[in-house]
């Protein structure tokens, strides 16, 4: 039965050739349009405060690099043995724009090809890429967190600084706060966009078989 | 016996009633004073307060309302506490003519304006003692340019400015002998040797540079105090003096003599003709320039050889006296530019001179004589109107902005408030004691910010605990807002204050410099990172490149060095971030310590006098691992071959420097 539930509709549009609606078809510049503020805005950030840095200090990842006080960073956890951080050591500041920018080339052929299949690829993909970055992200932060120089000044057993994936965290004398930035809310906003027009488009389409 | 009785209650009554009558301290801060001081923690003052330092050489910076202390910058002193005038970097800015002088008295301060107005620039300094004006940069509150003036003595008629910044004043207390002659001390040799001078000192307005674009040669006097003109009097400039009888002994009382000295009034403009014209004279002479460059964070001194010099009495229509009561000693303008007021210190008034009845007078030359050749305008013909009866010993004014003047008394201890308008006296608080100068935020510029007067006393006995014979000096802080002055606050201050300045924090604040970028660090023994680090032998001279950065330093073990050696210590604070200098201490050294800023780079000398070990250690809490933040150099016996070596952990730097 659920197999029935889930696929057919997708055979049915692919062999009716079922259009995508107006609005369908202009959700994909939209889309593309929240993607390429990312080549503008930093997609997240990673905010630290502390006693002595009342001021803050804060680290932006774009999609080819980063930015803010990485060196100050660096400079605060040789104490604890942490490996610098180096924007050469990311091979993702390569791919990330590459695949980023494929997915936008990809919306142009959904736009033409104009059905509702494409879209919903295009979606699974653009749902794809989110979930590999942030589980990509979070093995970075791990392997930051955990892989400690065993002659660093300062020990804490069974300490670790794995910086939080999304949210606040306190560790020793710092505070983290890690969230999206306004390149990030904007991919976010995309993906809502995706998903909420193939639940649009996908009423449609039962609408219509009925 | 009943009798008797009555008499000692009325006798009683009596000395009650008097002893009323005496004024009690205490009694004059009334109750909401403090809300009015009271910065709460963290938050920022209103106003920065540049004071004076007086025998202390230095400058302090105070926020105000609340009187905190919030730095000392070192200007023509040596301050052991960051190595000013210590380090290899400073030295330059403390050398003169007559060799590297550690001290000086440093009386009055000039915030650079534009249109009349501050405009965040520069702060400018004297040299009372040996005569010299500094340049402040108000974005690293760092000394960064000396120059020394040539034919002086006593800078105190200085550094006074310009309404656009044009100038500094440099003006003689001291009348000397021009070209440093060695003449008679004879009165017959005073009157005919000794000569005071004005320099007028010419700002770049690029750079803040400073040089002497020429100096008017006068009668010898004793000229005090000074102000430019402003709106219609700008263009010319106003200097107090006293000794006109030319004494040159107890001149307490032989310069007291006259009833009248001089305001002494200079059309610059004119005399910036005569200099264009040609027609001043070269004069051969040495003085010292130093400028501290702030890419290689090193001064240089250059020697300059030549002065413009002017005679007033070749060149016409450039110098006017106008006869002032009794030794004037403040001489101020009002914001509107129109009223000079002296303030005469021995005169039981108050002169107000207009500047539309000077020019007036000397159109229809209306003078009453000549002083050695310079006409001397009458005084009636000058005078506005004359403050009666203000108090006793009127010292300085500083003006607010509702047309106001508020003038200090020195023998009376006390600030009298006093209208432009009819000269009449509107209200008086005691000062705690005897207050010298005065000042009113922007107080001496064409928009003044009043809101406070702040009194620079110069006695303090029982205001604050006792602390052996030597005191502190004070400031008080009054609220000039309503009709009647109100004391808020009473504070201690470093050295002895004179004149001070204050400018809204907003107008500097957001230019502060917080590190410098070691990208643009250009010093010559620079080590930009731990790989560049290295000692270098040059004959007897010893060159260590070292870096400081939380927490160690790098060469951290050096051994090498020979008795008979110099070693320069040139340390690189590699931080790249806010508030975190490096210190630089050796055992035995004896100069100072290092205080380096991150980005910059400083050196200490340090010529070990016996062979053994010397610690050295980062002096300035920078980190949770300060403390280990150490090192050690090995000085061997003179004539010993232990090979030059260094290292910092398991990286041996020699083996990277031999690369």
């Amino acid at each position: 039965m659920a197999v029935h539930r889930y696929v057919l509709p997708f055979l049915f549009l692919f062999v009716m050739k079922n259009k995508l609606s107006l609005g369908g078809r202009i959700s994909i510049f939209l889309v593309i349009a929240c993607i390429a503020t990312l080549w503008f805005f930093p997609m997240w950030r990673i905010d630290l405060a502390a006693p002595q840095y009342p001021e803050g200090i804060y680290m932006n990842i774009w999609i080819n690099h980063l930015s803010g006080d990485v060196e100050i960073i660096n400079g605060l956890n040789h104490y604890i043995g942490m490996k610098t951080i180096h924007e050469e050591d990311f091979k993702e500041f390569v791919y990330l724009p590459i695949v980023l920018g494929s997915f936008c080339g990809l919306g142009l052929l959904v736009f033409f090809w104009n059905r509702r299949i494409g879209y919903y690829i295009w979606t699974s993909i653009f749902l794809l890429i989110a979930a590999i970055s942030m589980y990509d992200f979070w093995k970075w932060e791990y392997d930051y967190g955990h892989n400690l120089d065993p002659t660093a000044p300062i020990k804490v057993p069974g300490m670790a600084y794995q910086p939080p994936l999304i949210g606040y965290k306190k560790m020793l004398n710092f505070e983290a706060l890690s969230q999206p930035d306004i390149g990030g809310w904007f991919y976010i906003i995309a993906g809502g966009i995706l998903v909420g027009v193939c639940f649009y488009e996908w009423k449609r389409s039962k609408k219509k078989m009925a | 016996m009943k009798r008797f009785s009555l008499i000692l209650i009325a006798v009683g009554a009596i000395v009650f009633a008097q002893s009323c009558k005496m004024k009690t301290t205490e009694a004059a801060v009334s109750g909401d004073a403090a809300s009015k001081v009271y910065v709460a923690p963290g938050k920022y003052d209103e106003f920065y307060n540049f004071v004076s330092g007086g025998f202390s050489g230095q400058v302090s910076v105070y926020g105000l309302p609340s009187g905190r202390l919030l730095k000392v910058i070192p200007v023509f002193s040596q301050n052991p506490e960051n190595g000013y005038g210590y380090n290899e970097e400073t030295k330059p800015m403390l050398q003169t003519s007559h060799g590297f002088i550690p001290w000086d008295d440093e009386h009055h301060l000039a915030l650079s304006v534009t249109n009349g107005e501050h405009d965040g620039r520069w702060l400018f300094a004297n040299a009372n003692n040996t005569p010299r004006v500094a340049r402040i940069d108000l974005k690293t509150f760092k000394t960064v340019e000396v120059l020394e003036i040539p034919n002086s003595g006593g800078n105190h008629s200085s550094p006074f400015i310009t309404e656009n910044s044009e100038y500094i004043i440099a003006g003689t207390r001291f009348s000397v002998p021009i070209a440093e002659q060695e003449v008679a001390l004879t009165a017959e040799s005073f009157k005919a040797n000794f000569k005071s001078t004005v320099s007028f000192v010419g700002i770049n307005q690029q750079t803040g540079n400073m040089g002497i674009s020429f100096q008017i040669v006068l009668p010898g006097v004793d000229l005090d105090l000074a102000r430019a003109g402003k709106g219609p009097s700008h263009g010319w400039f106003f200097l107090s003096c006293y000794n006109s009888e030319q004494a040159n002994t107890l001149k307490e009382v032989n310069s007291s003599q006259k009833d009248k000295d001089f305001i002494v009034a200079i059309n610059w403009k004119k005399a910036e003709e005569y200099v264009k014209a040609g027609k001043g004279r070269k004069m051969t002479t040495e003085y010292y320039h130093n400028v501290l460059n702030e890419e290689t964070h090193t001064a240089t001194s250059n020697i300059m050889k030549e002065v413009i010099t002017l005679d007033p009495n070749e060149l016409k229509d450039m110098v006017y006296f106008i006869p002032c009561p009794k030794s004037p000693h403040g001489c101020d303008v009002n914001p509107t530019g129109e009223y000079i007021v002296g303030s005469g210190k021995l005169a039981a008034l108050i002169p107000v001179f207009s500047f539309d009845k000077i020019q007036k007078a000397i159109a229809a030359k209306t003078f009453e004589g000549d002083y050695h050749g310079i006409p001397v305008i009458k005084y009636e013909a000058a005078l506005h109107g004359e403050v009666k009866k203000p108090g006793l010993g009127p010292l300085h004014t500083e003006f607010d902005a509702k047309g106001n003047a508020y003038t200090s008394f020195f023998v009376s201890s006390e600030i009298v408030k006093w209208s432009l308008k009819d000269l009449t006296v509107l209200d008086r608080v005691p000062t705690y004691y005897s207050i010298g100068h005065l000042m009113v935020p922007g107080g001496d510029t064409k928009s003044p910010y009043g809101k406070y007067v702040v009194a620079y006393n110069k006695i303090t006995k029982d205001r604050y605990l006792p602390t052996g014979p030597e005191l502190t000096q004070s400031a008080q802080l009054y609220s000039i807002e309503g009709d009647k002055m109100q004391l808020l606050l009473d504070y201690p201050t470093i050295g002895e204050p004179h004149y001070a300045q204050a400018i809204l924090a907003d107008k500097i604040k957001g230019q502060s410099v917080k590190f410098y970028d070691i990208n643009h660090n250009k010093h010559p023994y620079l080590a930009k990172g731990e790989k560049e680090t290295k000692v270098v032998r040059e004959g007897n001279k010893v060159h260590v490149y070292m870096t400081a950065i939380r927490s160690h330093l790098t060469p951290d073990n050096i051994e090498g060095v020979r008795v008979g050696d110099e070693v320069y210590f040139h340390i690189t604070n590699l931080e790249q971030d806010w508030d975190i200098p490096h210190g630089f201490a050796v055992k035995h050294a004896d100069n100072a310590e290092l205080l380096i800023m991150p980005g910059e780079t400083n050196t200490l000398k340090f010529v070990p006098k016996k062979s053994g070990i010397y610690p050295f250690y980062c002096t300035d809490f920078c980190s949770a691992l300060h403390q280990e933040m150490q090192g050690y150099l090995r000085v061997s016996p003179a004539g010993s071959n232990t090979p030059l070596k260094w290292y910092m952990g398991k990286q041996d730097t020699t083996a990277v420097a031999a690369k």
